[in-house]
């Protein structure tokens, strides 16, 4: 048999297809003149009505250009859940605070992707956002790797990246000045943690596990070290990947009887594994970071996580009544309820967008550049969100971060309401390392 | 299908061979340059052209032109165009250097499934050893194995690219010697197996010793040095654009060396040897082919060039961390060999960059297009989010590949012809199935 | 499948023959387990026991001693859960020697299956008022009917218009349902309101039994706790096990089934319709995964779209490790891994000072052991070498 030419005349088909989309292009001659900027970050000073063919000009004529804003977080695969959630709150907040841009004659718009949880997907993604102009600011990611693959190209275009989820200290210790977050750090949260079990819940032995992963393993480490510090008995300090089964993790534990098990992870994985530690008869108490902050903990894991704490840098519906709107709103639009860091994603949100209102003030109503949006969080000053109120230091993490520690509501009824009750048991307002 | 080859061949035969080949292919190679070097703003256009652009290379590797001339087209569309482009938009070449990452991947996979026949469900973990070797000795994190000792310079990346080669040969005859008794599907579970025990060990690995740094992963692995000559090459640039331009071609030379080595491998004797393995590994005994020797040394090409290019990975990425080298992995990679025809060199090649292509550009544009008419209030309802289900679409696209075309997109000659042999076969075998259906009731 | 023992169909089948050909796999698979059971608490003991002056503040055999019994029963639970998947496996590549690699979605798909019958069970308020055992069953059914369909319809798809190319190219079709499965799953999922972690509702299984109280100290016992629900799993687990042997070895069906793995072409030369033995094939291979799906939704009581990968690989090992295409071979595979994991799992932290992490070891010990069993047992444990078509 000959080699078929097909895929040669598919080529030579595809040429002609090529230069039938040039011509259709609108204007073909006005895009190739001025390419030489290195990064075209300053370009659009004037109005692009060049966009993508496939959608229609209905734009009004009065438009200044379009803004985006992106958001990166695993849409897929195991990690979506909180992913999703990420993207989902900030398209909220786009939705909720979009307009003070809309008014000033701009086009806004979310720009999601998909980062897969890996670094070099995410560092991909990141190279695509930075090559598209309108994109001003970046609201992810939910991993701290992926994250920290992907800030090194945010830099180099000066792309403000609003964290809702990364608490790893490296995220803002690396020297990024592109780098902020809405969120607490790990190394305080496990601190926070460890004091309140050892002073308020009177610990003198825990048993740690955590899920592998830089957000889970991070907090539960640092809360170890606090504790061999402090004169806790650290009895196991165990991690794992499993998801369902973890008869073989809780016989250890119910050997060595501790006072506490402290949970480094996301509620996903930490309901079953409370469950099935309860059902075991485990009576130790229970402990946690801000990853199990949602009302699918209890919904999931019921009686047993009643009555345990947890700590979290994002306020309660108590004390933030719009939380409580976000949470409604969130429900009524995704049919779920908002995880844990979508409230977060909301915050992020709405900093990205002051951000570049007051940068387009101070440019004259014009489109700002990626540099002045940067200087505009940094320089925002105080911001009031849904879950917390954000004033950035220098290295971009929250001046004073208030850590709560709250306690699971015990009373019956629909999980989402009951999470509302959680009671907070402390607060402590703790500036940033 | 023989009458459609038939009648694509009677089209198209004006523009397959002599002036009209000539000025075909440098008329669609000028054009595609030109649109691609008048649009560099990321756009669904660009996408488009991009595409249509690294169609080229399919179409040079197919004409029936001067083989000088090809490296001419070829060196233009790689060294040229596509480098110049990079320094107006940087995605592009992203993905071109990942596109050149898990080519090489695909080919050296391709060696070991392709050439030998041996299903090898754990190739990441090559990968892995050469990206972490690297990630280590090149950061502070090399003092936590042994206190007092400082990381190595970053101009020794060179030479880590052939440690880095020699420590995949190295893991590829470690991890294939005590496997090669195995045939078929058990040599694929314990490939896997032993995959995932590299990724396990990866995240686990930071205690008691700290040699991985775990779940944390490496960050601020080092770079080789800038060259000046690019420097000059390119006035006016960004030190992070050249960089990347930089690394493109790295990889780019890594991709050539190992696309020389494998192309002179398979029409070597040992490629000779490997095919009779494949083929009837008894006959390949009987016929006096060392099988042990063989399969070992696939496994340590494969393996070796796995671990090169985990080097310049960890390089390119200045970050690693255990999520990048799980079985999803491996299994892509070997979507890529099979997409792309087994045991062919243009069809891994092909079937890599697609496979990457379609990850990283393909299908995120069509989740953005699909949102973006769902903003105008066009068909797709509110519930259904495109860039969440891009997986998904991945899945329905190596089914429905493997369903039209389950020998590959561009399969190896010899292994067609194998094939239509084999379909032959089947369709008397199953034509031949209901009817004794009346004998059983 | 299991080729050796194929008895001509002309003979009459004495009950005797019958009880033979069903149960005596099943002696087999409990030799097995105690066996294994035996060898590796041993092997612990003695750990422990070199060890023992290693660890100043515990005493490694006492604290070995007083959780071993509920090792062993944690890794009987956790080997049945991969036993009763891997038969799925084993089914599918006895007959066509093709790794199904989307069984792990099937036993996903009816664990969903299940969460969404307990939902509605729950809306309509009925839940709460079924007696246990009744619920178990009809649970179990809808997850074997679910998956089962699945698995025919996939099969009939994505599989059979690829049976006469290469053995890789149905591999790759099968990963491409497997995505698919996942997202559409998760789709579903998010429309109907189940959520991503969907729930799952049972009724009230009552509290675990309490078997015996080991003492540790004057004032301590640990107890030995056996859950209702994972004593339920295995018992669902056996008796599958022998509904399986009696199909396979001991009806007219089953015999079929045999000859279509032993030989296509001649099989369907005698008479076999060789496609429909094959849908039937993913059908009880389906339905048991089903089956799996829903046991392990009512023990662990949550569910999401990728909760099946994990199981599915571990399954796919134990179906290798007991001798893939061997029914019992499956069994005794996931039991013995399911031992491994939990040994490792529960005394690696033990026997290290806590220097390495049991529980994150466990996938890699349990996949070590494998490699070496394989290395010099390629046919798996219980397994005569499969026909390998050279």
């Amino acid at each position: 048999m000959k080699k078929q030419p097909i895929f040669f005349r598919f080529a030579v088909g595809a040429a002609l297809a090529a230069v039938l989309a040039a011509c259709a292009q609108p204007t073909p001659t006005s895009a190739p003149q001025q390419p030489a900027e290195p990064t075209p970050t300053t370009a659009p000073a004037e109005p692009t009505p060049t966009a993508a063919p496939a959608e229609p000009t209905q734009t009004p004529a009065a438009s200044k250009g379009k803004i985006k804003i992106a958001t990166q977080s695993p849409l897929s695969g195991g990690q979506a859940a909180l992913g999703v959630g990420i993207r989902n709150g900030a398209e909220l907040g786009l939705i909720d605070m979009g307009k003070a841009l809309e008014e000033m004659g701009f086009e806004v718009e979310l720009a999601p992707f998909d980062d897969q949880a890996k670094p070099e997907v995410g560092a991909a993604n990141a190279k695509n956002i930075a090559s598209d102009p309108d994109i001003l600011c970046v609201v992810g990611h939910l991993n701290s790797g992926v994250a920290l693959a992907s800030l090194p190209t945010y830099r180099d275009v000066s792309l403000a990246m609003v964290s809702p989820a990364n608490t790893n200290p490296k995220i803002t210790e690396s020297g990024y000045p592109n780098a902020f977050r809405v969120v607490g750090r790990d190394d305080v949260q496990g601190a926070v943690g460890e004091e309140f079990a050892r002073t308020e819940m009177g610990i003198k032995s825990v048993y740690i596990i955590h899920d592998k992963t830089d957000y889970g393993q991070g907090v539960a480490e640092f809360f170890r070290q606090q504790a061999e510090k402090n004169g806790i008995k650290v009895l196991g300090f165990e991690g794992t990947e499993e998801k369902a089964n973890f008869e073989s993790i809780l016989t250890p534990i119910l050997a060595a009887n501790p006072d506490l098990i402290y949970f480094g992870g996301i509620y996903d994985q930490a309901a079953p594994f409370f469950k099935q530690a309860r059902e075991r008869g485990i009576t130790a108490k229970f402990l946690g970071p801000d990853g199990l902050d949602s009302p699918e903990l209890l919904k999931l894991a019921g009686d047993a996580v009643k009555g345990m704490y947890y700590t979290s840098v994002a306020a309660p519906v108590s004390q933030f009544p719009d939380a409580a709107k976000f949470a409604e709103d969130y429900k009524a639009k995704f049919n779920e309820d908002a995880p844990p860091f979508s409230a977060q994603a909301y915050d992020a949100m709405g900093v990205c967008i002051r951000a570049i209102k007051t940068a387009a003030d101070k440019n004259g109503g014009n489109k700002p550049t990626r540099e002045q949006v940067v200087q505009a969080i940094r320089e925002g000053g105080e911001y009031k969100g849904i879950a917390g109120t954000y004033k950035f230091n220098a290295k971009g993490d929250p001046e004073k971060a208030v850590y709560f520690v709250l306690q699971v509501s015990e009373e019956d009824g629909d999980p989402a309401e009951v999470w509302n009750k959680n009671k907070v048991v402390k607060k402590l307002e703790i500036p940033a390392p | 299908m023989n009458k459609t080859a038939n009648h694509a061949q009677r089209v198209s035969v004006q523009f397959n061979r002599g002036l009209p080949a000539y000025v075909a292919l440098t008329l669609y190679v000028l054009i595609t340059s030109a649109l691609l070097l008048s649009n560099t703003r990321t756009s669904l256009l660009t996408d488009i052209i991009f595409v249509l652009f690294l169609m080229g290379m399919l179409a040079i590797y197919r004409a029936r032109v001067a083989g000088g001339y090809k490296l001419v087209l070829a060196a233009v569309v790689l060294l040229g165009v596509l480098p110049y482009f990079g320094t107006r938009n940087a995605f592009y070449v992203e993905l071109a250097i990942q596109a050149a990452i898990f080519v090489t991947l695909a080919l050296g996979l391709n060696v070991v499934v392709g050439f030998a026949g041996l299903l090898d469900l754990g190739y990441v973990a090559f990968f892995a050893v050469g990206a972490y070797l690297w990630g280590i000795l090149s950061t502070p994190q090399i003092a936590q194995i042994a206190p007092g000792a400082s990381p190595v310079e970053p101009w020794m990346f060179y030479l880590f690219l052939a440690i880095g080669l020699l420590v995949g040969t190295i893991f590829g005859i470690l991890l294939g010697f005590p496997v090669l008794r195995l045939r078929g599907d058990y040599l694929a579970i314990v490939t896997l197996g032993l995959g995932e025990v590299i990724r396990v060990l990866a995240v686990n690995l930071d205690r008691p010793v700290n040699i991985t740094n775990g779940s944390q992963g490496i960050k601020d692995v080092a770079r080789p040095p800038l060259p000046d000559v690019l420097r000059a090459l390119m006035p006016g640039l960004g030190d992070a654009q050249i960089y990347q331009i930089f690394i493109y071609l790295m990889a780019l030379a890594v991709l050539g060396l190992t696309v020389l080595v494998v192309y002179r491998l398979k029409n070597s004797r040992v490629g000779r040897a490997w095919e009779a393995i494949r083929e009837d590994d008894v006959a390949a005994v009987a016929m006096g082919v060392p099988i042990v020797r063989m399969k070992l040394l696939a496994f340590a090409v494969g393996a070796s060039f796995a671990g090169a290019m985990g080097v310049l990975f960890a390089a390119k990425q200045q970050f690693i961390n255990p999520p990048t080298f799980d079985l999803l992995r491996s299994i892509g990679i070997l979507a890529m060999v099979i997409l792309g025809g087994m045991g062919s060199i243009p069809g891994a090649i092909f079937g890599g960059t697609l496979v990457t292509l379609l990850d990283l550009q393909i299908l995120p544009r069509i989740a953005m297009e699909l949102s973006a008419l769902k903003r105008q209030g066009i068909g797709i309802p509110d519930w259904f989010d495109p860039a969440q289900y891009q997986r998904a679409l991945f899945g329905l696209l190596l089914i429905l590949m493997m369903i039209f075309r389950p020998a590959g997109i561009l399969p190896d000659e010899r292994r067609r012809e194998e094939l239509s042999e084999g379909e032959g076969v089947e369709i008397v075998e199953t034509a031949t199935s209901p009817q004794p259906e009346a004998a059983s009731s | 499948m299991a080729v050796a023992a194929l008895p001509t169909p002309t003979v009459r089948r004495t009950l005797r023959m019958t009880l033979a050909s069903v149960f005596g796999p099943l002696g087999q698979v409990f030799v097995f387990v105690v066996g294994s059971a035996i060898v590796l608490s041993i092997g612990t003991l003695l750990i422990a026991f070199l060890l023992r002056g290693t660890r100043a503040d515990v005493d490694l055999v006492q604290a070995t001693l007083v959780i071993l019994p509920q090792v062993i029963i944690d890794g009987l639970v956790r080997g049945f859960l991969f036993a009763t998947i891997a038969l799925g496996y084993t089914m599918v590549y006895g007959v066509l020697e093709f790794i199904n690699f989307a069984h792990g979605e099937i036993f996903m798909v009816g664990a969903f299956a299940g969460a969404a019958l307990g939902s509605i069970l729950v809306s309509s308020g009925v839940l709460n008022a079924l007696p246990v055992p009744l619920y178990v069953v009809v649970a179990v059914l809808v997850g074997m009917v679910v998956s089962g369909l699945l698995a025919v319809s996939i099969e009939r798809v994505a599989y059979r218009p690829l049976r006469g190319a290469p053995r890789l190219v149905p591999l790759i079709s099968a990963i491409g349902v497997s995505l698919l499965l996942q997202d559409g799953v998760r789709l579903i999922a998010n429309l109907s309101g189940l959520g991503f972690n969907a729930r799952f509702q049972t009724p009230n299984f009552g509290p675990p039994l309490r078997l015996a109280e080991i003492p540790v100290s004057e004032d301590r016992a640990i107890p030995l706790i056996l859950d209702v629900r994972a004593l339920t799993f295995i018992v669902a687990a056996i008796l599958m096990l022998v509904a399986l042997n009696y199909l396979v070895n001991a009806t007219k069906l089953g015999t079929a089934i045999r000859a279509v793995a032993q030989d296509r072409p001649t099989a369907s030369l005698m008479g076999i319709n060789v496609n429909q033995i094959i849908a039937l094939t993913f059908l009880i291979g389906g339905a048991l995964g089903g089956a799996a799906g829903v046991l392990f939704g009512i023990r662990v009581g949550t569910v999401n779209p990728y909760v099946g990968f994990l199981p599915g690989l571990k399954a796919f090992t134990a179906a290798v490790l007991g001798g893939i295409g061997n029914i019992p071979g499956a069994m005794v595979g996931g039991i013995v891994l399911g031992f491994l994991e939990a040994f490792v799992a529960s005394y690696l932290s033990l026997m290290t000072a806590g220097a390495f992490s049991g529980a994150s070891y466990a996938d890699i010990v349990a996949f070590s052991i494998l490699i070496l069993i394989l290395i010099f047992r390629p046919s798996g444990l219980l397994g005569e070498a499969v026909s390998q078509k050279v």
